[in-house]
């Protein structure tokens, strides 16, 4: 008895100072000094201004830009939380129903073959983080008819850019391929300027 | 579903089978005291042992290990508790929060000393760097390292070892910690912030976004606590979104690996068990019984994923559930990563289990139910698997009149006594603990969604709180700060902190004194040699048995109480 609590006040230190510390602290040295752009957060400047990550999702609501899928939290990336909106919920519906109203009014004018059941589902529905830096494929291919307009592009162009910005899956296999909306609206200013 | 979908799956099945047999074998060489890793870790063993001063070699009965393993985990308690609620005063706290609510802080303690890692805090708005890397992180270690412990000790308990002692629990933990935990956890995480994951301890960074909005980016030890978070079945996120946060989880790829990273330790003590048995084969049949269930499990998830939920359908919008999905991961990584950490008792979660389908929520619950013991929890989920072994062998013995005998030990009243109380105490106290919260106000509280998601939420906190899951249908909720960042005026909810604390401990220390009790009671029994009248335990026969068995005795118990919550959501197009 009297040896356990020895070897654990005596352990439960030296663990502490190894697992809690050494472990973490390593591990930010490397990484501070190997991949240092990654280990802080992936930091996209403009003009030496910090203006996001290319990680961290952020919310467009403009015309000349693609639009992030919804959030739950406003697009903060340091008070996350879930919509937890459930499958059976009324307000879940009605939530999905007027973000695809929103979007059929924002897309259908410039697409206006645009329909409803057309609507990609990503493009309606919030994602897990809230900062999804993605939309799918689909949904920036409807959202290219605005941006080519408002833009004065052509289409083809556009949609060039989108290949460009998507990532694909991990290893080829591992996930889905995605179009990082923050990187792909800094590619567009770019092009325009 | 799509064929993509299926490939990656199918990708994943492979490298884990794979895998089991090298890890198990390494670890097998680990705790018999030869680890490859011995030549340059060795000395740092001895010297450890010194500053313990204990001798690795003076082996412990059943009783003298889990008194060890019980006070340590007791000090690993109230060393966090004290951490956590003096955050305040202590180091790298770069944004200033203070001490959580005493209720929280309980549940949160119980949590990861338990290996469970429910979380009522949100991570980003809670803890500092210092509570999160020397007060949770080092429990992802150490509540993973007395697992991997506790199932070693009973291993030797089943084996043919002729002693009646268990091996020494210090030994094991150092050796679980030193040679399997920290280097694959150095290497992972290393792995991981080379693909994006945060490492720094520098203050959150301000920016202002392409549209003008001001925000800022918290960065912190991510990377470092993710490995262990996962490798230790442990779960509970730096972020409040968990794996579904991009600085914990920033690609398909990350996402593959985290997902192994979860399962392999758990798959790979099966081979270990082979090994340490003198019968690999044996180690198959439960890897194979395991594997079963988790096949059926992701296949389920997958297509009821894939079919969409019935509020987007009314909505008008085709095709896959998407609610609390991340694009980079889609519905098949989604929906596998939800398995994966149900029938591990991790609870990292990459998507909002509480926006899965009816179906989609229902087979995580269930996966939980089986007591985590398809592959489980590092150590705990192959430990509750021997015991639903020994009732495969006593009913297979009953069905053929002969006296039960597994690896050539009979299994006598008393083992069975214990195995009885062992697989069905937790699923008990679940039952007793959701009704509770259920029909009192107290519990009502908690539920965020109402109709019969309010009681899938219940259901889910408890069934994954007593069976050290983690992950949650998120909506259900023990703490409120109503000034968020910080800890400045937030209050819990104290029953549910408390009763969630409780059902933790419970389902923790519970099984894992009966189960050294089981093998110190096996240990140093006479091994009978087979005969043509021995029925054998490694053929699929039996692992079929075995099965049969996880079904009857786990999930029946829970048939009445998953139709109330989220098979009527599964079964409905209606709206609540």
């Amino acid at each position: 008895m009297k040896k356990d609590l020895t070897a654990t006040a005596v352990g439960l230190i030296v663990l502490t100072l190894v697992l809690g510390l050494l472990y973490p602290l390593a591990v930010t040295g490397v990484g501070q000094v190997v991949f240092n752009d990654a280990a802080n957060g992936s930091q996209i400047r403009v003009d030496g201004k910090v203006v996001g990550s290319r990680l961290l999702g952020q919310g467009f609501s403009r015309a000349e830009y693609f639009h992030s899928r919804p959030s739950q939290s406003d697009y903060n990336p340091s008070a996350t939380f879930f919509s937890n909106a459930g499958p059976n919920g009324a307000d879940t519906r009605d939530a999905i129903a007027r973000y695809a109203a929103a979007y059929l009014k924002t897309e259908g004018r410039y697409d206006p073959g645009l329909t409803r059941a057309q609507i990609p589902p990503d493009a309606v529905q919030t994602s897990a983080s809230g900062v999804d830096p993605q939309i799918t494929v689909a949904n920036a291919r409807i959202q290219a008819h605005r941006i080519a307009a408002v833009r004065r592009l052509p289409l083809d162009r556009v949609n060039r850019l989108i290949d460009d910005h998507t990532d694909g899956r991990g290893l080829g296999l591992f996930g889905e391929p995605g179009v990082n909306v923050l990187e792909l609206n800094l590619a567009l200013d770019k092009e325009t300027r | 579903m799509t064929v993509q979908g299926w490939i990656q799956i199918l990708v994943f099945f492979a490298v884990l089978t794979a895998l089991t047999p090298l890890l198990g074998a390494y670890m097998h060489r680990v705790f018999r005291g030869d680890a490859i890793l011995g030549s340059v870790l060795g000395p740092v063993e001895r010297g450890f042992y010194r500053l313990l001063r204990v001798d690795p070699r003076q082996e412990q009965d059943w009783k003298g290990y889990a008194r060890s393993a019980l006070i340590f985990s007791l000090g690993s308690w109230l060393l966090l508790y004290a951490i956590l609620r003096l955050q305040g005063s202590l180091p790298f706290n770069p944004a200033g929060f203070g001490g959580a609510p005493a209720d929280v802080t309980f549940n949160t303690s119980s949590s990861f000393v338990a290996n469970t890692n429910w979380q009522y805090y949100a991570g980003e708005t809670t803890m500092s760097n210092f509570s999160q890397m020397a007060g949770l992180a080092v429990q992802n270690f150490l509540s993973a390292a007395v697992g991997i412990a506790v199932v070693i000790a009973v291993i030797r308990g089943f084996s043919a070892r002729s002693l009646k002692t268990l091996g020494n629990f210090w030994s094991d933990l150092t050796r679980a910690t030193l040679y399997v935990l920290l280097p694959l956890a150095f290497v992972i995480a290393l792995f991981f912030v080379s693909q994006g994951l945060a490492q720094s301890l520098s203050p959150a960074q301000a920016f202002t976004s392409l549209e003008g909005v001001k925000g800022v980016i918290t960065l912190g030890p991510v990377a470092s606590q993710e490995a262990i978070k996962l490798l230790g079945t442990n779960g509970g996120g730096f972020f409040n979104v968990n794996s579904a946060m991009p600085f914990e989880n920033a690609s398909g790829l990350t996402n593959a690996v985290s997902m192994l990273a979860i399962l392999i330790v758990p798959a790979a003590l099966t081979a270990t068990f082979g090994r340490m048995v003198g019968n690999r084969r044996q180690g198959w049949m439960i890897y194979g019984a395991m594997f079963a269930f988790f096949a059926v499990a992701v296949a389920i998830v997958y297509a009821a994923e894939s079919h969409g939920s019935p509020a987007q359908q009314l909505a008008g919008i085709h095709g896959g559930n998407m609610e609390g999905k991340e694009t980079r991961f889609g519905i098949g990584s989604s929906s596998l990563f939800a398995v994966v950490t149900t029938v591990a008792s991790c609870g990292a979660v990459n998507a909002a289990m509480e926006s899965l389908t009816g179906i989609g929520g229902a087979i995580p619950m269930a996966n939980m139910m089986t007591g985590e013991v398809i592959f489980g929890g590092v150590g705990s989920g192959l430990y509750g698997m021997l015991m639903f072994v020994i009732l495969a062998v006593f009913i297979a013995g009953l069905m053929v009149g002969r006296t039960p005998e597994y690896l050539g030990k009979k299994i006598g009243a008393r083992e069975i006594k214990l195995t009885m109380i062992g697989t069905l105490a937790v699923p008990l106290f679940v039952l007793i603990a959701t009704a509770a919260a259920i029909a009192s106000r107290y519990g009502l509280k908690s539920i965020y969604n109402g109709g019969p998601q309010g009681f899938s939420e219940t259901l889910y906190a408890y069934t994954s709180q007593a069976n050290n899951n983690g992950s949650a249908f998120a909506g259900y909720t023990g703490f409120i700060q109503p000034n968020a960042p910080g800890n400045a005026g937030s209050f819990g909810i104290t029953f549910a902190d408390l009763l969630g604390g409780g059902a933790m401990l419970v389902g923790r220390f519970l099984p894992l004194v009966v189960v050294l009790a089981i093998g110190g009671a096996l240990a140093g029994r006479k091994v009978a040699p087979a005969g043509p009248g021995t029925m054998r335990t490694d053929t699929p026969t039996f692992g079929g048995l075995t099965v049969g068995t996880i079904l009857l005795v786990a999930l029946l118990t829970f048939v009445p109480a998953l139709l109330l919550g989220p098979v009527v959501q599964g079964l409905t197009d209606r709206m609540f």
